[in-house]
């Protein structure tokens, strides 16, 4: 569905692309897996035709995304980074416009955003400026999606929005991916990538791996291990000292630390029990997608 | 084009929910021609006069005593020469300057050589016409008085002649002058800021990128953009004329089908420079700043509406010649003010279109199919 | 004294009860996580209580100023870090931290050491010149927050301060929240980051305009038989029936 192949796009100093090639296949839910300043929204950008690339090319079923974008523009459904609605027109106004401006009508597809929409309806009348976070997303998306396109292309839906309303847009996008609708969408929260067929985690404009999040997570090389003890800041000063201890972050109510094989978890223990630590639990964990993210974007940054 | 109505209603919607965006729609054309229009006519009362007067005979000094027991007039000094007028002027207290010849009544009594010099400071044209008039009034009342005692025959034979001189602003420029000003300052602040800033406005929030990736055309989304600031242009273009001819009293002397022919010419113009701008800029403190700077201020200072274009130095005269406003008032004032038919003003119209067609070429040369 | 204490606090718009007479207290030197969903009214409960607005009703005391009588004296000793850094871009780092020392209040003959001092201890000593535009998103966050407590305040807020930035540069950044708090800065946090709300001290979840839950985090989770965080959260702002903001 999607070919890209050696993309690459400058901003004055910057490169904002630095050679990203990937492919998606038709049903497949590709994410796109980075921080701000990674380069998501240039890549965005110039797979929905807005912008050129320097270099490299493009194609969406078979169509340059150069070329043919007066073809293409018809295929895509696209929602860009901040919710691109009206804010003065009412919920009804907004999506009635964005159909009739694709060609098509809410009654045609309606079948398509019901789902969605069914929660929008209480509010119909309502100026979009006036909803939550959440509430814009979903509309965003009925927008997006009111002329039945074959592609979806979502640049970070999910920012800013809290973690219920995030929760829900996921089920919704599966749903339509259940429906056959090829979906490209980019995000910070790496917890989302599990959510995905096939992820590509980027940075600094360029992609770090691209795999089914099972595959990036098996490829992990170090041996990781969650450590909890009773006094927990002093504590990852006390790991990043250790020789052996490759990186060693906060997560959640403990701190992954990742060993090359040389340490092990029972010396571990010794070390931090002769650090004054008590109540010490180290656990040998699977790491997730954000331990995989930092051990590429950066090894031993977290010494 | 069911995409093109349903996008004109959009527009008609944004603009009739921003209360502010209405409220310089309507009001904005009304406000300025009453300022014009009014507040900066002066009231005129006890001016300072100066007299100079050689002859000292009977008929000047009765002249010089109604002026005085006139309430707008009050005699201030007589001067030793017609030389001090200017100084006078230049004082800043005299507004008005009354020269006589020698031998006024003598003259007078011979028939036709009696004539009497109204100097006024035409750089205020407003206070200047308004103290000429009265003093004409005052001269042709006492003229009247001396004419019912002598008999009419004699009358005819012996006339006052008054001549008027305005000093620094020889070509008289009233406040029937504002009008045609008000008009194309208006015209050009609707559709040129509204429509960069209505453009501006989506590139800022974003719905621009979604329009780009839409099957609409540009070209139809920028005519579309155009199309309610024409409505509401045509809409205040009728407010100020049916304003001008009932309250200000200034009517339409010449052809109103070319007073609206040239109008809509310029609208279309002005539109095509607001879509010039909108497509330079992305934000919408940049379309207003643009257009706000770089139209409002030459149309005030240097299209004729306030100074004379014939006094200004050549390099502004020049710049002058590169505003479509200054053609489009100068069209206006033929229309309305001196009474012509259409075809005086072929040359305006001719300029206006090219200009048009010059910068409607540019401005969809500018338009981008993509976001830069 | 407690730094932070709201009774019954409430800021309602016309008909809508924005902030719904939430009551709670914050210790001095605790991390307090500050956590809702979008529209459950954090945004205005936080503004309240920096001295931006005023409340309706109920009172509320920032290091024992009253917010509403005396906003001029909470703003001056609070910090505040949002995740649109207020840093001139077009200023270098030097140029934003005597900025701010200025807009704060610190007598021009401390404020050259203080810049000297805050530099050094960024490891910003080559940086002081550069352009705030041209650094590394992680840096410009560094900055702003040292920048936000540039003045020492016994507090500081901070509003969604890790939004969009990458999973190692987010944790540097909590080790420089942790700096703050061991030197006695009370923190008041929100975040959309579930697995951040497990590094505060206590958190509070607000549903539609009222405090739902507040406790610590592994008390959260044990009470209510959760794993995570995450799943606290949705547990609890699950009910929510509020769309507006």
């Amino acid at each position: 569905m999607v070919v890209a192949r050696e993309l690459r796009r400058r901003y004055g100093e910057t490169d904002a692309l630095r050679g990203i090639g990937f492919e998606v296949g038709r049903g497949e839910l590709f994410g796109i897996i980075g921080p701000d300043g990674a380069g998501k929204t240039t890549l965005f950008r110039v797979l929905a035709t807005l912008l050129l690339a320097d270099s490299g090319s493009a194609t969406i079923d078979g169509l340059d995304v150069a070329r043919d974008y007066a073809a293409l523009r018809r295929r895509l459904g696209y929602m860009p980074g901040r919710f691109s609605l009206y804010q003065d027109l009412t919920v009804e106004e907004n999506l009635e416009f964005f159909a009739t401006v694709f060609g098509a009508t809410i009654e045609a597809n309606y079948a398509l955003v019901a789902d969605i929409y069914r929660q929008l309806e209480p509010f119909k009348k309502r100026r979009a400026g006036a909803l939550s976070g959440g509430m814009k997303q979903k509309l965003a998306l009925c927008c997006a999606l009111i002329h039945k396109p074959e592609l979806l292309l979502l640049d970070e839906p999910t920012t800013g929005v809290d973690p219920v309303s995030r929760k829900e847009f996921w089920d919704m996008l599966g749903r339509l991916n259940g429906q056959g609708i090829t979906i490209l969408v980019s995000t910070p929260y790496m917890d989302e990538a599990g959510l995905c067929d096939r992820i590509a985690l980027m940075q600094g404009g360029s992609f770090l791996d691209v795999d089914r999040p099972a595959g990036i997570v098996a490829k992990y090389p170090h041996a990781l291990w969650a450590v909890r003890a009773s006094r927990m800041s002093g504590l990852l000063g006390d790991l990043r000292d250790k020789a052996g201890v490759l990186s060693c972050f906060a997560f959640g109510d403990s701190h992954h630390v990742a060993t090359d094989g040389s340490l092990g978890p029972a010396e571990l223990e010794r070390y931090l029990a002769s650090r004054g630590h008590e109540s010490i639990e180290i656990g040998r964990i699977e790491p997730g997608i954000e331990d995989c993210f930092m051990d590429l974007a950066g090894a031993g940054e977290g010494r | 084009m069911t995409q093109f109505v349903a996008f004109v209603k959009k527009e008609f919607r944004h603009i009739v929910r921003d209360r502010w965006t209405m409220l310089i729609l309507l009001a904005l054309p009304v406000i300025m021609l009453l300022l014009f229009g009014y507040a900066i006519t002066t009231e005129v009362r006890n001016t300072k006069v100066a007299i100079y007067d050689p002859s000292d005979d009977v008929m000047t000094r009765n002249i010089v005593e109604r002026l005085s027991a006139s309430e707008y007039f009050e005699v201030d000094r007589l001067l030793a020469s017609p030389d001090e007028a200017e100084a006078a002027f230049k004082g800043g207290e005299v507004g008005l300057v009354v020269l006589f010849p020698d031998r006024f009544a003598e003259k007078y009594a011979r028939g036709g050589e009696a004539q009497v010099l109204l100097e006024a400071d035409g750089s205020d044209p407003n206070t200047a016409t308004t103290l000429v008039s009265y003093a004409k009034g005052v001269i042709a009342a006492y003229q009247g008085e001396l004419a019912r005692s002598a008999g009419p025959a004699a009358a005819r034979a012996r006339l006052i002649d008054t001549q008027v001189r305005l000093l620094y602003n020889p070509e008289l420029k009233g406040a029937y002058n504002f009008v045609p000003g008000v008009m194309g300052m208006v015209l050009m602040l609707i559709c040129a800021m509204m429509t960069s800033v209505s453009i501006a406005r989506e590139k800022e929030k974003g719905t621009m990128e979604v329009l780009l990736v839409s099957p609409l055309k540009p070209f139809l989304i920028i005519v579309a953009k155009a199309v309610p600031y024409f409505a509401l242009s045509i809409l205040n273009l009728a407010t100020i004329l049916v304003f001008s001819v009932f309250v200000l009293g200034v009517p339409v002397e010449g052809s109103l089908f070319g007073l609206v022919l040239v109008s809509f010419v310029f609208i279309f113009l002005s539109l095509s420079v607001g879509l010039l701008i909108s497509s330079m800029v992305s934000s919408q403190a940049a379309a207003l700043l643009i257009s706000g700077m770089a139209l409002m201020l030459p149309v005030l200072l240097i299209s004729g509406m306030m100074f004379p274009i014939e006094n200004m130095p050549f390099f502004l005269r020049a710049l002058s010649a590169a505003l479509p406003a200054r053609w489009y008032i100068a069209a206006v004032k033929k229309l309305m003010i001196k009474g012509l038919g259409p075809y005086s003003v072929a040359r305006e119209l001719a300029i206006l279109s090219a200009m048009t067609i010059a910068i409607l070429a540019a401005s969809l040369r500018q338009f981008r199919v993509r976001l830069e | 004294m407690k730094a932070i204490e709201a009774q019954s606090l409430t800021k309602s718009f016309g008909d809508f009860v924005a902030v719904d007479r939430i009551s709670f207290s914050v210790e001095e030197g605790e991390i307090f996580g500050f956590l809702g969903a979008n529209g459950a009214g954090k945004t205005t409960a936080m503004r309240m209580l920096c001295g931006l607005s005023k409340p309706s009703s109920g009172f509320g005391w920032v290091a024992g100023l009253d917010i509403g009588r005396q906003s001029e004296k909470v703003k001056a000793s609070i910090g505040y870090m949002s995740q649109k850094f207020a840093l001139y871009d077009d200023l270098t780092v030097r140029e934003n931290i005597r900025l701010y020392a200025g807009i704060y209040g610190l007598p021009d003959r401390l404020i050259a050491g203080k810049t000297d001092g805050l530099l050094a201890g960024l490891g910003f000593g080559e940086e002081r010149e550069t352009f705030v535009r041209d650094l590394p998103l992680g840096w410009k966050q560094k900055l702003a927050f040292s920048v936000a407590i540039v003045h020492e305040p016994r507090i500081v807020f901070l509003d969604e301060p890790t939004g969009g930035v990458d999973p190692a540069t987010r944790r540097r950044f909590w080790e420089l929240i942790y700096q703050a708090a061991e030197r006695g800065i009370t923190v008041f946090v929100t975040t959309h980051y579930m697995d951040e709300a497990e590094y505060c001290d206590r958190v509070s979840i607000m549903v539609d305009g009222r405090i739902a839950a507040l406790d610590e985090p592994a008390e959260l989770k044990r009470s209510l038989g959760a794993a995570s965080m995450d799943e606290v959260f949705r547990l609890i702002a699950r009910g929510a029936k509020r769309g507006g903001e």
